[in-house]
């Protein structure tokens, strides 16, 4: 049945533009909402002015205001190298710390701090995590977070790291498409063949699979991590940047508050195309100037086709894997945000030969999907017991051979866990050591692969060239990362590895950042303290004002009002301070003094509820955070915003 | 399996100053499987209650057993015949899925886990080469101690690349025309490099395609004829016959693959 544990385990779809944490609440998964109510938590993170973490909603007016000290998208840079990110930095505002140095660990600054990718995805997942134990009023320490199939074992790894920093056990990493199958499989109960076409913000997963019987077998994969709705982004933002140059004379490419006011009007424009026939692009330059333009859904299809084109061949190559035909595909299922945008439903019906379910929340299905899997590890319910997810590996693995070839060990589309055994020797009288460089890719040389590792295979006994023989186990996990582990067969001693990833933290790195986040955390709580009370703190100013236009005012004594126009002053004094205990001494010092104010405004209320209206009109009932008699005439304002 | 030889570069370190190593997590792996040990059975005793048993799981208690190590025929508790019931193949493979995936051990033992983690590698591998024919006899072959020809596109490059002759085995039916054939390949790749097409040239290359995908057709045939032979031998106890029967598969196998790339080579060169 559900959980018979004390310990809940989430579903979390940790994305390129926005974020989910979602859980399986009786036989559906469920979005768990932040505390300002919205299901989407947006994948951004900044520095306010001083200097704490913001992360979500609250960071996005940075990315304006000093894109300098905000974030977006760092999904993009995970598991990856300076030479590959060249190219991104060019079309985003990222600036690498000074000492950035080729095959190490990328570090992003943000204002004077720098952090790793994973360390800035760690803040996201920090986020989320919080906004489950308010919802549950329970720790949570075990999550399920989903990653692009097309992704990388360095990038799978960046993945975890982050969780580990983020203080989450990582039970499972789901790929994308296959949970958006299970929570489309969940709802539809059906069986055949389905395509999962995922568009993101930043990545493009195409996959296959056949459900029967509640097991979900992917057959196919492919896909683009270097593709998604910020490509489309970052093509219209050049053309108006150029536009701008034409009709205004002025270069705005290196300013980057403009490029930020530019991206915003940008992206409102590409949303509202989905919808309407044609948008308006409205912004004012820094200077003063202000650019308009219209733009027509004809026009926005045009230029982005390109971009879109690029999904078909991942999609045809799947297909080709799977040996089949299109029209042997029974459903076609649209994921992510961009499979809005109408001119991909075209497109996917054109490549499946029918048209795409789009039913669900494509913003939300990943993370719903990711809470049926989190709910199958946790020991299953009745909705789940007979489900199965079996998932591939989506690129073949290889090893570097004599003439930089690369020799293939476990193929692509290979159902996982999958292994694979090889056998090396020494070349030289006395070799101690044997060094494998492993790579992930389909092409025949070594250079034009990814390169994963390189290991180090150490205290082989010294013997003549050619014979020591040493086998090594390469092993790919349900999670789609590698291990490995040798034996020299001769002695029977197992091989000392010495793991070297090419684009990843090593455990002594991650651990210290789990430490440091330990040390930063009390400065963390501390400041969460002061966050939240004064988040309370403009509750109750609020309803305080509030309470002033209400009829049941005039009945307080001049006194009475005294007193409370004196609290709130000192309430107001203290609030932008840092000392939480003193907000929340003022709070409380003003709410004992309008407990008879919050009466009366409830008698009127509840007699007025007694003529007939409904009860939530009245504003009466629960709310989020109402610990004291004011929240509930605030109820309307503070709480569930309705998207 | 296949040894691979790496000389002296490995002695440079080839990491040149990048970021310092990270503790490899398979160290818990080594387990009890070993290099020629493919034949041993299932049969012992359970970890857990002590019954005997032959399996996966413990009649008994029903705990996963550790990783035994027996080879793909034996997991799936087939004799080494080549002729196999694909359809029950994967339903057998789904059941077993249900059981030993290792996401249906969230809440054991570590150790049951890393068991469940091995042993589900092992029914992947096992399933993905039992189901293909081809691959199913190739395995076959190598449980029975025959060696193939590398005849991987990776193998024929690597020997290009290191400038020395990879062993042919060319069918000598077909010494003549894959003489020719090699012949029009590199003139194909010639006019390639100076931009000029040659419809004729291009047209014979395309005969050479059917005729070499009609004779892959017909080694098929030979194939299925000899899986037959060899489940007969194997039922009759026939030692002297299979060893025969081996040899011919052997030979079957290496013409296909080399047919096979030669259709892959003529391919490349038709398209673009």
């Amino acid at each position: 049945m559900a959980e018979t544990n004390t310990e809940r385990v989430v579903g979390i779809d940790l994305g390129t533009t926005n974020s989910l944490v979602a859980y399986m609440e009786g036989d559906r998964p469920v979005v768990i909402p932040g505390e300002d109510g919205q299901n989407l938590v947006p994948s951004v993170v900044a520095l306010n002015e001083r200097d704490e973490i913001v992360v979500g909603n609250a960071a996005r007016r940075y990315l304006i205001e000093t894109p300098e000290r905000a974030i977006y998208s760092v999904k993009r840079l995970m598991g990856r190298g300076l030479e590959d990110v060249r190219e991104e930095l060019k079309l985003f505002p990222f600036q690498l710390a000074e000492d950035s140095k080729q095959g190490e660990v990328l570090r992003i600054k943000l204002g004077d701090k720098a952090f790793t990718a994973p360390e800035i995805s760690a803040f996201i997942l920090r986020q989320l995590k919080r906004n489950a134990e308010r919802y549950f009023g329970a720790p949570v320490t075990k999550a399920v977070i989903t990653v692009p199939a097309y992704f990388n074992d360095a990038q799978r790894q960046a993945t975890k790291d982050a969780g580990r920093i983020a203080g989450l056990d990582v039970l499972r990493l789901v790929n994308e498409p296959t949970a958006a199958s299970l929570a489309y499989g969940l709802d539809k109960k059906k069986e055949g063949t389905i395509a999962v076409y995922d568009l993101g913000g930043g990545t493009f997963d195409i996959s296959i699979l056949r459900l029967h019987e509640g097991i979900f077998e992917v057959i196919a994969t492919n896909g683009d991590t270097h593709l998604g709705g910020d490509d489309i982004d970052n093509l219209l933002i050049a053309i108006a940047i150029e536009d701008i140059a034409g009709d205004l004379g002025v270069d705005l490419r290196r300013n980057a508050e403009a490029i930020a006011a530019i991206r915003k009007t940008v992206i409102d424009a590409k949303v509202a195309l989905s919808s309407e026939p044609r948008a308006r692009l409205d912004v004012t330059l820094p200077g003063g100037k202000r650019y308009q333009r219209e733009i027509l859904r004809g026009q926005f299809e045009g230029l982005v086709a390109p971009i879109l084109e690029r999904t078909v061949g991942p999609c045809k190559q799947a297909l080709k894997d799977a040996g089949l035909q299109p029209g042997q595909i029974d459903e076609a299922v649209l994921v992510g945000g961009s499979t809005r945008i109408p001119h991909v439903r075209e497109l996917v019906k054109k490549l499946f030969a029918r048209e795409p379910h789009a039913e669900m929340n494509p913003d939300e299905v990943v993370a719903l999907g990711a809470a049926v899997q989190a709910n199958i590890l946790a020991g299953g319910s009745v909705a789940t017991q007979d489900m199965l997810l079996l998932d591939v590996t989506p690129l073949s693995l290889g090893i570097e051979a004599l003439g930089g070839v690369v020799a293939k060990i476990i193929h692509r589309n290979s159902t996982i866990p999958a292994s694979a055994v090889e056998h090396f020797t020494t070349g030289v009288e006395g070799q101690t050591n044997v060094a494998i460089h492993v790579l992930q890719g389909e092409r025949e040389l070594a250079k034009d692969n990814r390169s994963l590792a390189r290991f180090d295979l150490k205290g082989i006994p010294p013997m003549p060239a050619g014979l020591p023989r040493i086998e090594v186990k390469f092993l790919i996990d349900a999670n789609g990362i590698l291990h490995v582990s040798a034996r020299e067969q001769r002695s029977g001693n197992a091989a000392e590895i010495d793991v070297k990833p090419t684009y990843g933290l090593t455990d002594e790195q991650v651990e210290t950042m789990i430490l440091d986040s330990f040390d930063n955390a009390e400065e963390d709580f501390r400041q969460r303290q002061v966050i939240e009370a004064r988040v309370e703190a403009d509750n109750i100013l609020g309803a305080l004002q509030k309470g002033k236009n209400n009829p049941a005012w005039e009945q307080l004594t001049s006194d009475e009002k005294k007193k409370i126009a004196k609290l709130e002053e000192a309430l107001q004094a203290v609030k932008p301070g840092d000392d939480y205990r003193a907000i929340r001494g003022a709070i409380e010092a003003l709410n004992v003094a309008t407990t008879r104010l919050a009466e009366l405004m409830m008698d009127s209320a509840v007699s007025g509820a007694l003529k007939g209206k409904e009860m939530d009109k009245t504003g009466l009932g629960e709310g989020p955070s109402a610990p004291h008699p004011f929240a509930p005439a605030e109820i309307t304002e503070v709480g569930r915003k309705d998207r | 399996m296949r040894l691979v030889l790496l000389l002296g570069h490995s002695l440079k370190r080839v990491d040149a100053g990048g970021p310092p190593a990270r503790k490899s997590p398979g160290k818990t792996f080594m387990t009890t499987e070993t290099a020629n040990s493919d034949t041993h059975s299932l049969r012992h005793g359970c970890w857990s209650c002590a019954t005997q048993i032959e399996s996966h799981f413990c009649d008994a208690c029903g705990k996963v057993q550790p990783p035994a190590p027996v080879d793909y025929f034996r997991f799936f508790a087939l004799p080494r015949k080549l002729n196999i019931n694909v359809k029950e193949l994967e339903r057998e493979f789904y059941k077993l899925s249900r059981k030993l995936h290792p996401d249906m051990y969230g809440r054991t033992s570590e150790q049951e886990r890393q068991w469940s983690l091995e042993k589900s590698a092992r029914l992947n591998d096992a399933y993905r080469t039992l189901r293909d024919p081809i691959e199913r006899t190739k395995y076959l072959l190598e449980l029975e101690g025959m060696k193939l020809e590398e005849q991987s596109k990776s193998a024929t490059d690597a020997a290009r690349t290191a400038g020395q002759e990879k062993k042919q085995v060319v069918p000598p039916e077909l010494l003549e025309e894959v003489f020719e054939l090699n012949m029009q390949l590199e003139e194909v790749r010639m006019a390639k490099k100076s931009g000029a097409g040659n419809v004729q040239l291009a047209l014979e290359l395309r005969d050479h395609k059917e005729n070499f995908e009609r004779k892959l057709v017909e080694l098929d045939r030979e194939l299925n004829a000899v899986w037959n032979e060899w489940d007969g031998a194997l039922d009759r106890g026939d030692a002297a016959g299979r060893q025969e029967l081996k040899q011919r598969m052997a030979d079957l196998l290496n013409r296909r693959s080399y047919i096979g790339n030669l259709v892959r080579d003529v391919n490349e060169a038709l398209e673009g």
